[in-house]
């Protein structure tokens, strides 16, 4: 064998390393999204069963999903009600995504609300399950009014790191109060973006929930 | 130090650049001769170099058009020795069957023209014999003392009776001769339309020969014009190369769609089988795979096409004994069916997986109506997906043959393209080289035109010279050298 074509066997050989290398490229989506379970807002669980289904509807094998609730303490695995990663095969996905549909229907319809609001809990619950995914793009839904409320004792006065992360807040309905004083609606989205944009995340409202497709853009 | 600084040789603006002026002039005066050398040197210099490049270029083109043309006469001779190769080998194959029928035929000819002859001789009409005894009758007849006796007239009438009864009989025996003779010459019409058939199947194998003989006189002109390298067989092949060229790749675009199509078709099932999320260099494996299958089947189409002598893009395998040749093309053949079989399959898995999708969006959606209403025409589309994944594989099988064609066209239009490139090329080299001749020219007039002041001067000087007498010039110069 000539020393020429030993080079070329070599060249061969290493861009087929490199090809298999960049095999594993993750273009996987992740979605963790956190449903407030608390006070009057579980009267709204009908509209967060819409965006599930739609999510679920967007989703293509490969990419993860789970919802979880917003309690009293919501950094817990406990309070994921639903979560999968879609298999490669796009039959077993479908499967999947109606099991995951299943779930969410019983829970709904069994649904009892909390007396606290741990949001920031939930919110790391949610960048620990989408960092351990490996999806390549990560977001967080809010489904909540946005109003934290911690049992005495809770300390969440802890630093986000989101960096890569896109966190939308849905459907953040105003409160009597907020109608009172609009000031305090203003301060309470001004004071979550701040967070998530302080902890490198992107951050995103979407009140009508009509315009959803711009959640999952890649 | 400024520059308006240097410039303002006095306080007016206007006196200072005309001290300029002036003295710019007088120093461009004095440097007219070298500078002018200088700018025409320079223009020379580019001229030349431009000219010997373009020289160098044209070369090259010229050396390009002779090669193309070579390589044209050479392609039209293979083409045209391979056109007469085929007819030649259909004569063959012609000559062959037919001749090898021919003793057959001969025997055939002969046995039906025995059987019409047989048949022509056993319905010859002979005429029936008149009884012997009529002349006994006639000499009864000529009897003189029978006149008037009536035994004689009893005899006569006893014979005109019998011979009335011989008369019918003889009648009756002549027609049933002359039907079995009908029943003869009836008998031989099959005969003579075998002999028609045979006869005219002998005209159409004959008539087929002087048609093939007349394609091979016509390609044998084409092959004569092109072994003597004539201007027209030039034209001709390279006429027919372009148009080959643009009517392969417009082929070859069909065929991409059809890929395309085929594509889509299998790609989305394949990822039940590999998967639809791991990646290779970008692209998603699934269709990664549903390109090398495509690519797989374009290649097992074109073995099989070079196998069966249709192509010939890969000599060894046109060169193969046939015995292996046609193992190979059947081997592709099987290859290429199972390939389509799977297609066919995926197309199905396609149908199926399209089918959940929208059930599951459907459930998704809540639209119970659109899960429980299924269109009853669903499997005419089904039935097409397969029917495109069987076919499709065959149909690119095809692509061999513009391919061959749109790849020995290449070459010529290349060489077009490359010979009309070049030729540009040398056009723009020698306009740039004339354009710096005559650039250095306009130069040195433009310099002319800046110190046109001491130039008139210098005329002047000079007509008045010229005008002087002669003895007065050699004072002049006297008092010039003193």
């Amino acid at each position: 064998m000539s020393r020429r074509l030993r080079n070329l066997l070599a060249l061969l050989l290493a861009a087929t390393l490199l090809a298999a290398c960049g095999a594993d490229t993750p273009r996987t989506r992740g979605v963790y999204m956190l449903m407030d379970t608390s006070g009057t807002y579980t009267r709204e669980l009908k509209q967060a069963q819409r965006v599930i289904n739609y999510i679920l509807a967007t989703l293509q094998p490969g990419d993860s999903f789970a919802v979880a609730r917003v309690d009293t303490g919501s950094f817990s695995e406990k309070d994921i009600i639903a979560k999968v990663t879609f298999d490669d095969r796009p039959s077993r996905a479908n499967q999947q995504k109606r099991e995951f549909r299943d779930r969410i229907d019983r829970f709904v319809k069994s649904v009892k609300g909390s007396a606290y609001t741990d949001i920031t809990g939930g919110m790391l619950q949610a960048i620990e399950w989408l960092n351990e995914s490996r999806a390549g793009h990560k977001t967080i839904l809010i489904f909540s009014d946005l109003k934290e409320d911690l049992k005495e004792g809770y300390v969440r006065d802890i630093p986000l790191q989101l960096g890569g992360f896109k966190v939308v807040a849905l459907n953040v309905t105003k409160l009597r109060s907020d109608n009172v004083d609009p000031r305090e609606y203003l301060n309470r989205l001004a004071a979550w973006q701040e967070r998530v944009e302080s902890g490198g995340g992107n951050w995103q409202v979407i009140n009508d929930l009509e315009r959803l497709e711009s959640v999952l853009v890649l | 130090m400024s520059v308006s600084n240097i410039y303002m040789i006095t306080p007016s603006p206007l006196l200072s650049g005309l001290i300029w002026f002036i003295g710019i002039t007088i120093v461009l005066y004095l440097a007219r001769s070298h500078a002018h050398r200088t700018i025409s040197a320079l223009a020379r210099v580019v001229h030349n170099a431009m000219r010997l490049s373009a020289r160098a270029v044209t070369g090259a083109e010229q050396r390009l058009q002779q090669r193309n043309r070579e390589v044209l006469l050479e392609q039209g001779r293979e083409a045209t020795e391979r056109q007469i190769e085929r007819e030649f080998e259909r004569i063959d194959a012609t000559v062959r069957r037919d001749l090898a029928e021919y003793p057959a035929l001969h025997r055939h000819l002969s046995e039906e023209i025995l059987k019409i002859d047989e048949d022509y001789n056993a319905s010859i009409e002979v005429p029936p014999a008149p009884p012997g005894w009529v002349k006994a009758v006639e000499a009864v007849a000529k009897i003189p003392a029978a006149k008037g006796d009536p035994m004689v007239g009893r005899v006569l009438e006893d014979i005109h009776q019998s011979l009335n009864k011989a008369s019918i009989k003889a009648i009756e025996e002549y027609r049933k001769e002359s039907h079995e003779r009908h029943r003869i010459l009836n008998r031989m019409m099959p005969h003579w339309r075998k002999l028609q058939q045979l006869l005219g199947q002998v005209d159409k194998n004959v008539t087929s020969l002087l048609q093939r003989s007349a394609a091979i006189d016509r390609h044998m002109e084409n092959y004569e014009a092109i072994i003597q390298q004539t201007d027209p067989a030039v034209r001709m092949l390279s006429s027919s190369s372009l148009t080959r060229f643009f009517i392969s790749a417009f082929v070859l675009a069909i065929a991409v769609g059809g890929a395309l199509i085929n594509f889509h078709l299998i790609a989305r099932p394949l990822s039940e089988m590999v998967g639809g999320t791991s990646m290779i260099l970008g692209f998603q494996l699934n269709n990664v795979a549903a390109l090398v299958i495509i690519l797989v089947e374009l290649t097992m189409g074109l073995f099989l096409m070079e196998a069966l002598r249709i192509t010939r893009l890969f000599p060894v395998i046109g060169a193969l004994n046939d015995k292996t040749r046609v193992r190979m093309a059947w081997t592709f053949f099987f290859i290429l069916l199972f390939l389509a079989t799977v297609e066919a399959g995926l197309a199905f898995m396609r149908e199926l997986l399209m089918e959940e999708d929208a059930a599951t969006r459907a459930l998704l959606r809540g639209d119970e109506t659109a899960l429980l209403t299924q269109s009853a025409y669903l499997w005419i589309t089904t039935a097409a997906q397969m029917g495109m994944g069987f076919v499709l594989p065959f149909a690119l099988m095809f692509v061999a043959i513009p391919l061959e064609t749109f790849v020995h066209s290449l070459r010529t239009v290349f060489g077009l393209v490359g010979v009309g490139l070049l030729r540009s090329l040398a056009w723009l080299l020698r306009v740039f080289g004339n354009g710096a001749r005559y650039a250095g020219i306009a130069f040195n007039n433009f310099y002319d035109l800046v110190i046109f002041a001491p130039l008139w001067v210098e005329r002047l000087i000079q007509q008045k010279r010229a005008a002087a007498p002669p003895a007065e010039k050699s004072q002049d110069f006297q008092e010039v050298a003193s």
